[in-house]
């Protein structure tokens, strides 16, 4: 029986020759990051060599990568503290994947690997972050962990008592029609599988649609692949892949692209037609309540915003200026946005499009996660509703429990913005 | 014996378990102040410590969905508790391995609040309802951890066992 792509990349990483779903093993890593959550790492890092006579040293400084995002600039002398204790640990283990808050190469870690190029088709990769599903879209099993999981990867090299997940396929087909993309593809992907629908497998996505998809776009589907609860997304590195790692991520050496055998065993495959697809909506409180725009159109919100790993990229900020050029964010509405990083914010502002925002009315925030957790800034008030396009909405997500958030593409989020009420962004809808 | 003291929906998220803005707060001596901070019923209960120790939390499925964050697990481990749902979100689950929190899957458990419950290996019989429900085990790769004491023993007997 043939091989998935996390399949064989496992074993790769395992040194095997072949897995199987359910076999235990110990992959290998090829990078593993951290953000602020590096404090509780190094914690339970030292704590592994505690009385065993050994040093703590990293197995590999040049596989760990270390990005603030999630409280930055530090909201208060704790964040701070927290931040000084890991650029300490840093420079003492001379990690040189570390990206500080700084205007140049700043931004959030899951658009920071992208863009570095430190990930590659076939990679193992592990984060303390559950949205490391996003370096999916790059061709490499990526999956999210807890700290004390990382401490233990940083310890050995390598992922203890792995299973081999099963995998679902994605098949995709068709063009997007105008004002519909991948976010909406991805809210109707997990609001068909449900929240724990992909629980402990892998969503692999195929099909021409896909073949078609920036890794951008391809980006927002792995990102938001645990939103189903799936161990991780991928989409088999392709040419766009090469494209993007050599373009855009300055990538010189030797790529391996690693493809699914085409007799895989697939647990099912789920088939989606998007020439036919409408705008989405995540609504109040879990990601898989989805419904189409036409059902909530007309919702009175108080706060919309644009930016995160999933959606803050080059591409949605262009969707936003297009409908915001010229126009003004509706009174009694606020509107954030964030890129994704500094890089995509100098790139942004270059072309105008930060101009176009601040002349509508927006305020354009410096790269990070933002309001996207309400750890720091952008909080709702109570009773409030925010329009967003980052991943969850779960209950006091946005920082207070009995706010709402509803999630969204940058095109409805920014027509929306304009109307101050949830608002199709397809011409002559509205 | 032990006593159910709280039950829950599905998909209880680690927003709605340590919400994000303590995240800041990573000591596991530190988190159990915020479990459930914006539950303030709850949290209340958990702070005042009249809940007798090994208390049961019984979930919907996919509990601890959501974000990465460990806090979310090492807050309920400071207040001793046992969480029983149908099924966990993966990271949640293997956090609570390494960690050492106890979590029982028990796909068609039903129980109220205030029922006693016996937790065994094989199945949770609720001793009000009269009922029993079967446990699924953890794989044998994930109950070594536990069986070490959690991933930090676990990963040390490796280091160790290697000779770096």
């Amino acid at each position: 029986m043939g091989k998935t792509v996390v399949q064989k990349i496992l074993a790769r990483a395992s040194g095997r020759n072949e897995v199987e779903v359910g076999d235990v093993v110990e992959p290998r890593v090829d990078l593993a990051m951290s953000h602020e959550n590096a404090a509780l790492v190094i914690n339970q890092f030292l704590e592994i060599y505690e009385g065993t006579g050994l040093a703590a040293e990293l197995w590999d400084p040049d596989r760990v990568a270390i990005i603030f995002d999630h409280r930055v600039p530090a909201e208060s002398s704790k964040t701070a503290t927290n931040q000084k204790k890991i650029r300490d640990f840093v420079a003492a283990h001379r990690i040189r994947r570390f990206h500080d808050i700084r205007g140049d190469v700043g931004g959030i870690c899951h658009q920071i690997l992208p863009e570095h190029g430190y990930v590659r088709p076939g990679a193992v990769v592990v984060g303390t972050d559950s949205h490391t599903t996003s370096h999916g879209a790059l061709g490499a099993f990526a999956f999210g962990i807890g700290a004390t999981e990382m401490a233990s990867v940083w310890a050995l090299g390598s992922v203890l008592n792995v299973q081999v997940p099963a995998t679902l396929r994605v098949q995709v087909e068709g063009t997007f029609p105008e004002g519909v993309g991948p976010k909406d593809l991805i809210l109707e992907v997990i609001g068909t599988l449900t929240a724990e629908g992909a629980n402990f497998r892998v969503l692999e996505f195929h099909g021409e649609t896909i073949r078609n998809m920036s890794t951008s776009g391809r980006l927002v589907l792995c990102n938001m692949s645990v939103e189903a609860g799936a161990t991780a997304g991928i989409v088999p590195g392709d040419d766009e892949t090469v494209r993007y790692l050599r373009e855009e991520a300055g990538v010189t050496d030797e790529l391996h692209l690693v493809t699914p055998d085409a007799d895989a065993a697939y647990e099912r495959t789920i088939e989606i037609d998007v020439s036919q697809l409408e705008p989405r909506i995540a609504c109040p409180h879990t990601v898989d309540n989805v419904k189409p725009i036409l059902e909530v159109a007309g919702r009175k919100i108080d706060q919309v915003v644009i930016g995160s790993c999933t959606n803050g990229r080059l591409d949605d900020l262009a969707d936003a200026a297009r409908i915001l050029e010229g126009r003004t964010v509706a009174t009694g509405t606020r509107m954030l946005i964030f890129p994704a990083s500094a890089k995509v914010y100098q790139e942004a502002l270059a072309r105008g499009y930060l101009a176009t925002f601040m002349k509508a009315g927006a305020v354009v925030m410096n790269p990070g996660c933002g309001p996207c957790l309400g750890i720091h800034e952008g909080a709702l008030g109570d009773g409030e509703v925010a329009l967003s396009t980052t991943n969850r909405n779960f209950k006091g997500r946005m920082g207070n429990p009995t706010a709402e958030v509803y999630l969204c593409s940058p095109a409805v989020a920014a027509a929306s913005a304009v109307t101050g009420v949830i608002t199709d962004p397809r011409v002559g809808r509205s | 014996m032990a006593k159910v003291v709280y039950v829950l929906g599905e998909d209880i998220s680690t927003d709605v378990i340590y919400p994000g803005r303590y995240m800041a707060t990573v000591l596991p001596t530190e988190t159990p102040a915020f479990a459930f901070a914006d539950d303030p019923d709850f949290s209340g209960k958990l702070k005042s410590g009249a809940l007798p120790a090994g208390s049961v939390l019984v979930a919907g499925a996919n509990f601890g969905c959501g974000s990465s964050r460990e806090q979310a697990v090492s807050c309920l481990v400071g207040h001793d508790l046992t969480i029983v749902a149908p099924g966990f979100a993966r990271i949640f689950l293997q956090n609570a391995i390494n960690l050492g929190l106890r979590v029982v899957t028990c796909p068609a458990i039903e129980a109220s609040e205030g029922d006693e419950l016996e937790i065994g290996v094989d199945a949770v019989v609720n001793k009000t309802s009269g009922k029993s429900f079967p446990v699924i085990p953890l794989p044998e790769s994930r109950q070594a951890i536990i069986d070490a004491g959690g991933l930090i023993p676990f990963t040390r007997a490796r280091l160790v066992g290697a000779g770096h």
